[in-house]
């Protein structure tokens, strides 16, 4: 709870107004059957019309200043529950754009959109309920609890009893419920991954008609869900039975212990009447309280989920970089005994100790057979995951001493499952360089190979390319993403098997176009193809996580065997296309 | 960010598509959803109600609650009175009032018991609503055509299934009830304040059209910005999925700030949209409650001066004031939770606006299901994804079980179209696609769907483990088929690597398989199918040369039996297909087998030999 005054601080007025206002709103709730009942005792006893006119236009008058206060309340109320919400929302995102590779695997993307979004709402929810509530009903039950005790002290003595009890079954009630409503959250979670998968894999569902299957397990997970939601609410509803009862007994108690009191004599008549009254009134105002309570343990749930977010330790940072300011210069790299596994628990590596050597300006393949670990290993040099041993150096400097932003500045990547997002193309490639002119822009499509499929089309640079990029092909993404990544223009380029849907001549023109404008560019290239890497000066073959061989084409050809078996693997097939 | 930018955001994730760049066909714009103009609440809340209505003797049940609740709760503090006057009487004695509380006990029993229940069954029947909505709300978007995936965005409409049901999930839960027995109470009082003095009832009654017309105004408004809140939100969701889907490009690129900034930007724009909302809802309570209070001022007022002037009794008075006071209170409970009911029906009105799309189209009467052997025809297939932009132009070809036809041609040619065409993800504008000579839209279309396998590009796998994204094929399909397919696939010696082998656990989106390990999964799953027609569609452009040429020998004999048709870059992996189409801007230009259409010295000997490139 601590952990959200932050949020709060910014708007402090509104948090205060808010309840003065909703304090104001209550004075005059009280106030208006006491001027009620001087029309009927000084007014209508005395048959003093023009009193009674009177007192009707105040009671008119403290309507408005109610109706003022209550908007005014409403104003405050609401300003400082969104504003909070918005802080609180753009702090999460803020944090999750820190996240680090393995701190987004570690969540997955459904629950972090519902922490961002639904998990919000639910604590603004609350926020708002309090601003609105919380102070109106304290207000009541000390007034209403001073008053009892200076009527009767003795039988006030019954809600001494009562109220402990009260609080003790509150508190139970929401230890039992709270771990109940953070599973309800884990359910809509899933449910949430499960409508994710099934809008991504539409073509899939339907291609091997599986809707049903898929209603089923959606069904199953939407009953999860509404078990779980019951399970919760039931604990929620028991609540206000038992504050009826509460109410009922204590109601009972009085009339009795007061009745026999009357009956003795000690106690008078209008007495009873008055304090069965403000009895009501203590107890309504503990069931708001507790009403406010138990709203709140959804909200807790929630917000015990987005600390989840703000708390995830970043684990790849550059608070300890030694040369921040240093930028990527030449753009040589090396591996030294890097060794490196995607689960920490998980006994083999995925890395297994590289020694490797890369001068500025070079061009080298990397090849291997699926599952080697070639992605992996280039994802070390921006960063993207860090080693677990060994170090990476960029220009001789650790890849942990730079900043992450100069660091992926000076390296570009295409990832192997690229993304583009909604909008133009030229929005998307603008993302390499927002400040590029229309004529780098061209250039670097050209480059791509793609300037001639984007001016085919109608819009040409102002296509939108809808969802992820559903407009264009495979081949057509993909050239857009390497376009995107040279529009960068960077010291260091990693294409991650970012030509596999383009054809081997115009692979081939990509790679001429770098050797032209990336010329002094370090150019790291997966691929399938020996075609795509013969030219490299350097080419790495990779098996189970190691290096098995390095060196030219022809040096390779001659001293490692897996590379001759990638090689006759092709050749016995391939007429060399280029 | 400068506004120009800002409103392209909004632009682009509020998804907004102009209506004229989508196909009408079959009536009216399909695929994308209207953010047009309020529909009629009357019409959503009768929808919203005919979930609950299923559970009509609940709900007769909760009514009954209700009312002995309602009554019980005002009968026990009517009954203090008798208690008061035997207590003051002379014949009070403590047998006498222990009867009364007696009595007293029984009704408050009574009432905590109904409202035990009525919470209870409320509960579930809303529960039970919501989770009959979701459910609708999938099955009906199953049954969309492919065409609302590809133009809608992701994040918004998830958000219709969470935040919406949600925002309905909170009335149902509790306005139902307060409904009820508000009703109950005003209906209860009402007849009070006419038994005792008609005048003064028409007195109170003065300010309601008063209260009506605020009540309407204030409505209107805040309903007209619950509505721009919920469509915020639903923007807003679609940026966060997308960003967080694609978090890993965004760090790539460095784009953390941009993302931030547009973030920002979208929240800010919830945040003001949310105020207005939330304001003018939460000025629904003080604006109502205080007209009423101000009728309670000139009842008293005006009950007070008949007091002097026609001596009306002031115990009446009293009475009736109070009962003015008590009518006021269910018309401020009902409108605190205005709130609530405004965010609900917007949120109902999202939710019905998808359950109103247009779904694929139905099967026409006696379409059939006939065994198919797997011969495909194409005849001048004509096809666009927008009426203005034709993609296929005139195709026809034919392919027998056993042979494998291949597409060649640049990227955006519509070899990936062709493919969406034969089992109907989109129908044709004109022409005619036959399998064993019957029409496909005369033709079953799960049963169509059925018969052809696909293996797509992009690589979609499910949450769970490696067996039941295999056997996704096939459903009844044993563990030693699986272990059949991902050995034709060339996948069983990896996930015998794997820590749990086949009950290996794979996150749709995770980390744990590369990219081409997905790709051959997605082999075994088509391959454990029996479908007699298999459509490849780049199925191995991540897989390493080595690995693929195992498959050759797996595929091949999956083949031998199937009509196949495939897509692919690498001239290499469609050399030994039956025929080859060479497509060129949605026409095929030349065809034949790899050595005749060497022979033809046209553009696929270019290709082939690189002379010409595949732009």
């Amino acid at each position: 709870m601590k952990r959200f005054f932050k949020y709060v601080k910014p708007y402090l007025p509104f948090f205060i107004l808010g309840p003065i206002m909703m304090v104001c709103e209550v004075a005059g709730d009280v106030w208006m059957p006491r001027l009620m009942a001087n029309i009927i005792n000084i007014g209508a006893a005395n048959g003093d019309t023009g009193y009674i006119l009177m007192t009707g236009f105040e009671m008119i008058g403290v309507a408005c200043f109610m109706a003022l206060t209550g908007i005014l309340g409403a104003y405050f109320g609401t300003k400082g529950s969104v504003y909070f919400a918005r802080d609180l929302r753009k702090d999460v995102f803020g944090k999750i754009q820190q996240f680090s590779f393995s701190n987004i695997d570690r969540f997955s993307t459904g629950s972090l959109v519902t922490r961002l979004t639904n998990d919000i709402t639910q604590v603004q929810n609350l926020v708002n309920m309090m601003l609105r509530m919380m102070f109106r009903a304290p207000f009541m039950l000390i007034g209403a609890l001073v008053m009892a005790i200076s009527m009767n002290a003795q039988l006030a003595m019954i809600l001494v009893i009562v109220i402990p009890i009260l609080i003790v079954v509150i508190g139970i009630v929401i230890y039992i419920g709270f771990p109940r409503f953070e599973k309800m959250q884990k359910k809509i979670d899933a449910l949430n991954s499960n409508i994710r998968e099934a809008l991504t894999n539409v073509r899939v569902i339907k291609s091997f008609v599986r809707e049903d299957y898929e209603e089923k397990k959606f069904a199953a997970s939407n009953r999860d869900l509404k078990e779980a939601g019951l399970n919760a609410f039931r604990l929620v509803i028991f609540t206000m039975p038992i504050m009826a009862l509460a109410i009922n007994i204590t109601t009972l108690a009085v009339v009795w212990f007061g009745g026999r009191q009357i009956l003795v004599g000690t106690m008078q008549v209008g007495e009873l009447t008055a304090f069965t009254t403000y009895i009501i009134q203590v107890l309504i105002s503990l069931m708001m309280l507790a009403m406010i309570l138990l709203q709140s343990s959804r909200a807790i749930a929630s917000g015990k989920r987005i600390l989840e977010v703000l708390d995830e330790k970043l684990d790849l940072n550059d608070e300890e970089a030694k040369s921040k300011d240093h930028v990527v210069g030449s753009g040589s790299i090396r591996f030294e005994h890097v060794s490196f596994r995607y689960y920490k628990e998980s006994e083999e590596k995925v890395l297994n100790d590289i020694n490797v050597e890369i001068p500025s300006g070079t061009t080298v393949g990397i090849i291997g057979s699926t599952g080697c670990g070639k992605t992996t290993l280039v994802q070390m040099i921006p960063r993207l995951y860090d080693v677990d041993e060994g170090a990476v150096y960029v220009d001789g400097v650790n890849v942990k001493d730079y900043s992450l932003y100069n660091l992926r500045e000076g390296v570009g990547m295409v990832l192997q499952k690229n993304v583009l997002f909604s909008g133009t193309i030229e929005e998307n490639l603008l993302w390499g360089n927002p400040d590029a002119s229309e004529e780098e822009i061209q250039s670097a499509a050209m480059a791509a190979q793609a300037h001639d499929f984007i001016t085919a089309t109608k819009d040409g640079y102002e296509t939108d390319l809808g969802q992820g990029g559903v407009n264009v092909s495979g081949g057509q993404k993909q050239r857009l993403c390497i376009a995107r990544a040279m529009l960068k223009k960077p010291k260091i380029l990693i294409l991650d098997d970012s030509t596999s849907a383009v054809d081997t001549a115009t692979e081939a023109r990509i790679r001429e176009a770098f050797a032209d404008s990336l010329k002094d560019t370090t150019k790291l290239i997966i691929a399938q193809r020996i075609s795509s890497v013969k030219d490299a000066d350097l080419i790495l073959v990779m098996d189970e996580g190691q290096i098995v061989g390095q060196g030219t084409h022809g040096e390779l050809m001659n001293t490692c065997e897996t590379y001759q078996e990638i090689y006759s693997s092709q050749m016995d097939r391939e007429v060399s296309a280029s | 960010m400068n506004e120009k930018q800002q409103q392209r955001l909004i632009q682009k994730y509020a998804r907004k598509e102009d209506p004229s760049k989508m196909k009408g066909r079959g009536g009216g714009p399909r695929g994308m959803m209207k953010t047009g103009k309020p529909k009629n609440s009357k019409k959503t809340i009768g929808r919203l109600f005919s979930y609950i209505a299923g559970d009509k003797w609940k709900l007769v049940i909760v009514f009954f609650m209700v009312i002995i609740n309602t009554v019980g709760g005002l009968a026990g503090s009517y009954l203090l009175r008798p208690v008061v006057n035997m207590l003051t009487s002379p014949g009070g004695s403590v047998e006498k009032l222990l009867g009364y509380i007696g009595i007293m006990a029984a009704v408050y029993a009574s009432v905590v018991i109904s409202q035990y229940l009525q919470a209870r069954i409320m509960i579930e029947v809303s529960q039970k609503a919501l989770e009959k909505l979701r459910n609708d709300l999938f099955r009906k978007v199953q049954k969309l055509p492919v065409r609302f995936y590809d133009t809608n965005n992701h994040g918004d409409v998830m958000s219709r299934f969470t935040n919406d049901v949600d925002a309905i999930g909170e009335m149902l839960n509790n306005t139902i009830v307060n409904l009820i027995s508000g009703t109950i109470t005003l209906v209860g009082t009402l007849s009070l304040m006419i038994y005792t003095n008609w005048i003064l009832t028409l007195v109170t009654f003065a300010l309601i059209p008063v209260m009506v017309f605020a009540g309407q105004a204030v409505a209107k408004v805040s309903s007209k910005y619950y509505k721009a809140q919920q469509t915020s939100l639903g923007t807003l969701n679609g940026y966060v999925e997308e960003t967080v889907t694609g978090q890993k490009v965004v760090k790539v690129f460095n784009h953390e700030e941009t993302a931030v900034d547009e973030f920002n930007f979208l929240n800010e724009d919830l945040a003001s949209r949310q105020v207005k909302a939330q304001f003018f809802g939460g000025i629904m309570g003080p604006v109502m409650g205080n007209i009423s209070q101000a009728s309670y001022a000139l009842t008293s007022m005006v009950g007070g001066v008949l007091c002097v002037l026609q001596g009306f009794d002031i115990g009446g008075l009293t009475v009736f004031v109070n009962y003015s006071r008590q009518f006021s209170r269910p018309i401020n409970e009902l409108s605190m939770q205005m709130n609530t009911i405004f965010s609900a029906l917007a949120g109902a009105e999202r939710v019905f606006d998808v359950m109103d799309q247009q779904e694929e189209e139905p099967d026409k009467d006696g379409a059939l299901a006939p065994p198919i052997k797997g011969f495909v025809r194409l005849e001048d297939v004509t096809f666009g994804y927008n009426p203005d932009k034709v993609i296929l132009k005139n195709v026809s070809l034919y392919a027998k079980p056993g042979q494998k036809i291949a597409f060649v041609g640049s990227t955006g040619a519509g070899k990936t179209t062709v493919t969406n065409l034969i089992n109907r993800f989109y129908d044709i504008d004109s022409g005619k696609i036959t399998i064993d000579d019957v029409d496909i839209k005369d033709i079953k279309r799960d049963y169509l769907r059925q018969n052809v396998a696909m293996v797509l590009q992009d690589t979609h796998l499910f949450t769970g483990t490696i067996k039941d994204n295999i056997r996704y094929g096939r459903m009844d399909a044993t563990d030693e088929e699986i272990i059949e397919a991902a050995k034709t696939a060339s996948a069983h010696s990896f996930i015998m690597r794997l820590e749990h082998g086949y009950d290996t656990v794979i996150e749709g989106d995770g980390a744990n398989l590369s990219q081409g390990q997905r790709q051959l999964l997605n082999i075994a799953r088509a391959a454990i199918s029996r479908a007699p027609i298999l459509i490849l569609d780049e199925a191995t452009s991540s897989v390493d040369t080595r690995t693929e040429k195992h498959i050759e020998h797996g595929m091949d004999r999956l083949m031998a039996t199937r009509t196949t048709l495939v897509i692919a870059h690498r001239l290499s992996t469609v050399r030994d297909a039956n025929a080859i189409m060479v497509l060129e801007h949605g026409e095929i230009i030349e065809r034949g087998d790899h050595d005749q259409l060497l022979e033809q010295k046209g553009r696929y000997y270019e290709l082939y030999t690189g002379k010409s490139e595949l732009s």
